[in-house]
């Protein structure tokens, strides 16, 4: 599975984002890669099959095909576990 | 637990606590002007994180209280590092979530990799509630030094 972390220009937020993530995964035993990445190239980019990004972006995206979680405390592994396991298990 | 790419990502002068902050742009200058203050970037820089700002929103306020502000790298950077400044009285960002923001830290990176590891940290001393306490109420800044 891939799996998009996105924020604005893709060097900063989402890269906090995707090192959390990577984490929960592992721990959930899910076997996905993630990328971070900026909002335009997300737009283009169609091979993923989740976003992560906060409730802010979320709504700059609505319409994308791949299926978005939205996360609002990046370092709460326990919000990021709750949702990732609510969609991906 | 011991943070050696924090400590050293956090040169001299940059971390200022307590700062008082007019808006929420002028909390985004603060952390910028830590960044020009310690060496990291040219003031263009400092106008470059408030533009991204105006385009993207407050998103970058992504924990409770906690703000990220940067911009792209450019010829505005001469190192990778990070500044963090914490804020006499709390600034609403426009982030529904995470509202008021009591901590700027603001980051610079040279390319699109080489603060990896310097992010690695701050993911793991931001995940720490003691930790974020200690910072939020600082008095002085070798209290948040002593963190690393």
């Amino acid at each position: 599975m891939k799996i998009i972390a996105v924020c604005g220009m893709g060097i900063g937020t989402s890269v906090l984002l995707k090192m959390n993530a990577e984490k929960v995964l592992a721990q959930l035993g899910i076997d996905a890669t993630v990328e971070a990445t900026d909002m335009k190239t997300a737009r283009a980019s169609s091979d993923a099959q989740v976003i992560l990004t906060t409730p802010d972006l979320a709504q700059l995206m609505d319409g994308l095909k791949p299926e978005i979680i939205t996360i609002e405390h990046f370092f709460d592994l326990e919000e990021i576990t709750k949702k990732l396991s609510a969609s991906l298990l | 637990m011991s943070f050696a790419k924090l400590a050293e990502a956090f040169a001299d002068d940059s971390i200022r606590v307590l700062a008082a902050a007019l808006d929420r742009e002028h909390a985004v200058e603060l952390a910028g002007d830590l960044l020009v203050s310690s060496g990291r970037v040219t003031p263009e820089y400092t106008e470059q994180m408030v533009e991204v700002f105006e385009t993207h929103g407050p998103y970058f306020v992504i924990a409770p209280g906690i703000a990220i502000a940067h911009a792209k790298p450019s010829d505005a950077v001469i190192s990778t590092g990070l500044s963090l400044v914490t804020l006499a009285e709390p600034v609403v960002f426009g982030n529904a979530a995470n509202d008021p923001v009591r901590l700027v830290i603001g980051m610079c990176a040279v390319d699109h990799d080489s603060h990896l590891e310097m992010l690695a940290e701050l993911a793991a001393i931001l995940g720490n509630s003691d930790a974020v306490n200690i910072m939020l109420n600082a008095g002085d800044t070798e209290q948040i030094r002593s963190l690393f």
